[in-house]
């Protein structure tokens, strides 16, 4: 492959490009009273860090992709923590009978 | 991948403005169901940066993963819990917007510090390009062993948590005697013949 076709977008971009989609995230996380919305935002997060961790492995770990060995590890317990997640949610919404975030506050006092 | 440079930039350009803009709307948009289809198609947009960045069997996993299963299971949890409801209002709700907005704005702008003045060492060894597969399965099975043969194991603890976390508990009594039923024989019965109240 010719390296000068592969340097046409600088890696600064897909750096650029998760940080904005992982403060997006952060932002929807603590700002969600949808408890299902919550749950989207941690997805978005992880997102960013894959986006992060498949462009430090082309650019910088070419020969020995370990970026993308981690990005499916990163994959399976996002699969994992979705599928538990939501049954917490279910268990939760049968109980409260909401989605509301502002309600969960069992645990607080 | 190996695409002239301006169809790169074109695509690069395109699928992040899907990005932003999708993630964007997940966050921000009243309807929690146009929020699923619009996480869909940020989860798509993903796929094709991993595309772009030489990885198709990641690509793969990607859609499959989360487009398939994660997507999927989110649009089913807003089916069962989609109950309209007013939000009370809570005091300090724009005070606190603006806040995690300002915080999430300085991480943001630590983040891009951070990747614009870090000097990497670049141009770092050529890409495997369409050999990445290869590579991907010579280290699952070699010194990435141990981390998959964990993954599965977590895989099969999630599922039966999740399926143990969502069973529905019934606690029912008999209306004769007002025993509490057995919990087996609710399961088995093929229609649901008793009273169904769940514990609150």
């Amino acid at each position: 492959m010719d390296p000068s076709i592969s340097s046409t977008i600088p890696l600064e971009a897909y750096l650029a490009l998760a940080a904005v989609l992982f403060c997006t995230g952060v932002w929807g996380l603590i700002n969600s009273r949808n408890a299902v919305r919550v749950l989207m935002s941690i997805e978005l997060m992880l997102n960013a860090v894959n986006i992060n961790l498949m462009a430090f492995s082309n650019y910088l770990d070419g020969q020995l992709i370990r970026g993308q060995v981690f990005t499916i590890f990163v994959i399976t317990v996002a699969a994992a923590e979705a599928a538990v997640g939501l049954a917490i949610l279910l268990s939760l919404y049968r109980n409260r009978e909401t989605v509301d975030m502002e309600r969960f506050n069992l645990l607080r006092w | 991948m190996t695409i002239a440079s301006t169809t790169q930039l074109i695509c690069f350009v395109v699928l992040s403005a899907t990005l932003v803009l999708g993630s964007l709307g997940v966050v921000l948009l009243p309807n929690i169901v146009y929020s699923a289809f619009l996480l869909g198609g940020v989860f798509l947009s993903v796929a094709g940066l991993y595309l772009m960045l030489n990885a198709s069997f990641v690509a793969a996993a990607q859609v499959l993963v989360y487009v398939g299963a994660v997507n999927v299971l989110i649009l089913f949890a807003i089916m069962l819990v989609n109950k309209k409801e007013t939000l009370q209002a809570i005091p300090g709700l724009a005070l606190r917007r603006v806040l995690s907005g300002a915080v999430c704005a300085g991480l943001f702008a630590l983040l891009i510090r951070v990747a614009f003045t870090t000097p990497w060492p670049l141009p770092g060894p050529e890409p495997v390009g369409e050999d990445a597969t290869i590579r991907i399965g010579e280290h699952l099975f070699s010194d990435y062993l141990l981390p998959f043969e964990l993954a599965s194991v977590l895989l099969l603890i999630a599922m039966i948590g999740a399926i143990v976390l969502a069973r529905r508990d019934v606690i029912s009594s008999d209306i004769a005697t007002g025993d509490p039923v057995d919990q087996g024989l609710i399961e088995k019965a093929r229609t649901p013949l008793l009273l169904d109240r769940t514990p609150r």
